[in-house]
């Protein structure tokens, strides 16, 4: 037991360091020991897998269609998209991660939170509609609009399914990491169920089926946190003053919660986080393909300005738990002994108490805030709900890799458009259990590796490769297929490699004395060599093809600002 | 469709809605960014102001200006979706129909 919580000790200590791919990563790091089997929590998630499954039932009757199963016929409304994009995107990560950093620095959390959402807005006002307008169902019809298909799709096959990937490797192993802590269960179990449920939704439901899971998570997370932020504010009168005083009071580091701290120290790792945050959000395969799912622009508009407001709204729930945190498991109970941290601990401090004392780690700070405020059902309640959580997340993940093959891969560069749609459904689904097998696999042989840099890599993938052919593809006239395939190629493969010689993975992976890049995040550098890229290799394209791409480029336009001949929703 | 297309390249409702919702979108977006950045700047530069209690209390400005950036990208969105599902939908609707 000891070293897991040293291990915990040290994340949190190392978190100013680890920062900003910590933030970003999965639930839980480091080892961990299984808990006491928590019978509330495994009776209130097998409802949740039940109905989900019912769902699933239903949803693979309404599925016959390709477009129903990557784009749910596009019948879903913007209030629903709204909530299911919530649902993909409100990760455990977020929940218990941001607010075991606000339990563990104060203000800082509020930093990422503000940094995770403010990609949204701009999602909104520079690419929902012409999204919507112009594709099908994967980005890469957007991208590859008016471009060569097999060079193009390639590629933005290649960065959605390392994107993917890597967001999959860390949500399998944030699962049975917290599997194991919040109900018992054995590591290897917790990481099968998962594969299994994500390729049983995936398989046989599409995307109504992933669509109705996020969903259903969405407004459990969402009623759930609400009720642990009203329950902390309620013992406060609700006046926020009162609540962080006290918090100022109780936490070891007093007043200096109040202030930002050392997570962002100079101002080029500062802009290379926000950006990258702010345009992976906007390169995510898995949240663009939600845009897919409703009937026009007016809908897609609606689903963002919805999902803003559920996450936003989120995020200062999480802000409100995290100090409520402090409060509740940094102050002694009745007896004067302090039950949700560790007893060795308080006892060889003689009583001055850190949060890196808390049982099992920073990261599960609202999960004990849970069991303060509501008792052990709810408490049983709120694990269930991360888990929940982590599977809504890659059910969206896994159709969105999975499309990327079937339809990207298999019928548009190796069937040169020429596959059936009954074709495609067959490969996407052998994709999606291969994708759940896989997973399972990689979840197994990286148990003990630390997966926190693997989220920020998925984000910076989906920035520097994703998002700039995407934006240019719509914006810029003058693109062509060779300035396309060079910059996303560019992006991709520079972000890897930046992200490997830096700090979190070069030093703290690998082992090595010191970074060969001082920067933890290289967006700024990766993001503008693609765009760089794009601009280089296109204006020195004077091929025929590249003409007759820029000529195209009047009739994409067209559509994307109209919705002239876009997809519409299907008839049922 | 060429026909259409051509027919919407040369009406000038085209034009306006072209122009009035991009500026609209870049302006939305620029002040969507000068939030952030603005408060990211403020924590890498000015973490003695973010830090600084409000009144007598333990509040810091940090603490609003987060919340109201949070604040800040739902009503930006919600101004965006109120014009662009009125006004530009509108608009939108009378250039593919005189397109037909």
């Amino acid at each position: 037991m000891r070293s897991i919580f040293t291990r915990f000790g040290a994340a949190a200590a190392a978190a100013g360091a680890l920062l900003p791919t910590a933030a970003l990563a999965a639930a839980v790091e480091g080892a961990v020991t299984k808990q006491s089997t928590n019978y509330e929590a495994i009776v209130m998630f097998a409802i949740f897998v039940l109905a989900t499954l019912g769902i699933t039932y239903w949803a693979a009757r309404r599925t016959k269609s390709a477009k129903d199963f990557y784009a749910a016929g596009g019948g879903i409304t913007g209030f629903q998209n709204g909530l299911a994009i919530a649902g993909d995107y409100m990760s455990a990560a977020s929940f218990l991660g941001i607010a075991g950093l606000v339990y563990a620095n104060g203000f800082d959390g509020l930093i990422y939170s503000v940094g995770w959402l403010v990609g949204w807005p701009i999602i909104l006002f520079l690419i929902a509609e012409r999204l919507r307008n112009l594709g099908k169902y994967t980005f890469a019809d957007v991208a590859s609009y008016r471009f060569q298909q097999t060079p193009i799709r390639t590629l933005a096959a290649c960065g959605s399914l390392a994107t993917v990937t890597f967001y999959l490797i860390a949500q399998m192993v944030g699962a049975g990491k917290l599997i194991q802590l919040l109900f018992g269960m054995d590591y290897l179990y917790a990481v099968i169920i998962v594969g299994v449920l994500m390729i049983a939704y995936v398989t046989f439901g599409g995307m109504l089926a992933t669509t109705w899971v996020q969903i259903i998570k969405a407004v459990l997370l969402l009623s759930g946190a609400s009720f642990m932020a009203i329950m902390i504010l309620a013992k406060f009168g609700f006046s926020p003053e009162a609540l962080f005083k006290r918090a100022t009071e109780v936490h070891a580091n007093g007043l200096k919660i109040m202030q930002p701290g050392a997570l962002v120290t100079d101002p080029i790792s500062a802009i290379s986080l926000g950006m990258a945050l702010m345009f992976g959000t906007a390169g995510l395969p898995h949240i663009l393909m939600r845009f897919f799912t409703v009937a026009d622009a007016k809908e897609a508009r609606k689903s963002v300005f919805y999902a803003t407001g559920f996450i936003g709204y989120f995020y200062l729930l999480t802000f409100t738990i995290g100090f409520g945190a402090i409060v509740l498991l940094l102050s002694p109970d009745a007896s004067g002994a302090f039950p949700f941290l560790d007893a060795a601990k308080v006892a060889a401090a003689g009583g001055k108490v850190t949060p890196a004392m808390i049982t099992g780690g920073t990261n599960m700070a609202a999960i004990h805030t849970a069991n303060a405020v509501g008792g052990s059902l709810f408490y049983g309640f709120i694990s269930a709900v991360a888990f929940a959580t982590i599977l809504a997340v890659v059910a969206g993940l896994t159709l969105a890799g999975a499309s990327a093959v079937s339809h990207d891969l298999y019928a548009s560069v190796f069937a040169k458009g020429r596959a059936s749609e009954r074709d495609e459904i067959r490969v996407s689904k052998i994709t999606t259990v291969i994708i759940g097998i896989v997973s399972i696999f990689l979840g197994i042989a990286f148990e003990n590796q630390n997966v926190a840099f693997m989220v920020g890599l998925a984000f910076a993938i989906a920035a520097s490769a994703n998002f700039p052919i995407l934006l240019m593809s719509m914006f810029w006239k003058r693109m062509t297929t060779r300035g396309a395939v060079m910059g996303g190629w560019l992006g991709l493969i520079s972000a890897i490699v930046l992200l490997v010689l830096g700090p979190t993975v070069w030093k703290s992976v690998l082992g090595n004395p010191a970074p060969i890049i001082p920067y933890d995040n290289p967006g700024l550098f990766s993001i503008t060599l693609a765009f760089v890229g794009i601009w280089l290799f296109s204006i020195t394209d004077n091929s025929q093809a590249a003409k007759d791409e820029q000529r195209a480029f009047d009739a994409q336009y067209i559509r994307s600002q109209t919705g002239l001949g876009a997809e519409g929703a299907s008839a049922h | 469709m060429q026909a259409n297309a051509q027919r919407i390249l040369d009406n000038p409702k085209f034009q306006e809605l072209i122009a009035k919702r991009s500026a609209f979108a870049w302006t939305l977006s620029v002040i969507m960014l000068v939030i952030y950045f603005g408060f990211i700047l403020l924590v890498a530069f000015g973490k003695q102001f973010l830090g600084t209690p409000i009144g007598s209390g333990v509040t810091t400005w940090g603490v609003p200006i987060g919340v109201f950036t949070i604040v800040s990208a739902f009503i930006l969105t919600g101004i965006y979706v109120r014009r662009a599902n009125g006004e530009f939908d509108e608009l939108n609707r009378q250039i593919l129909e005189e397109s037909k």
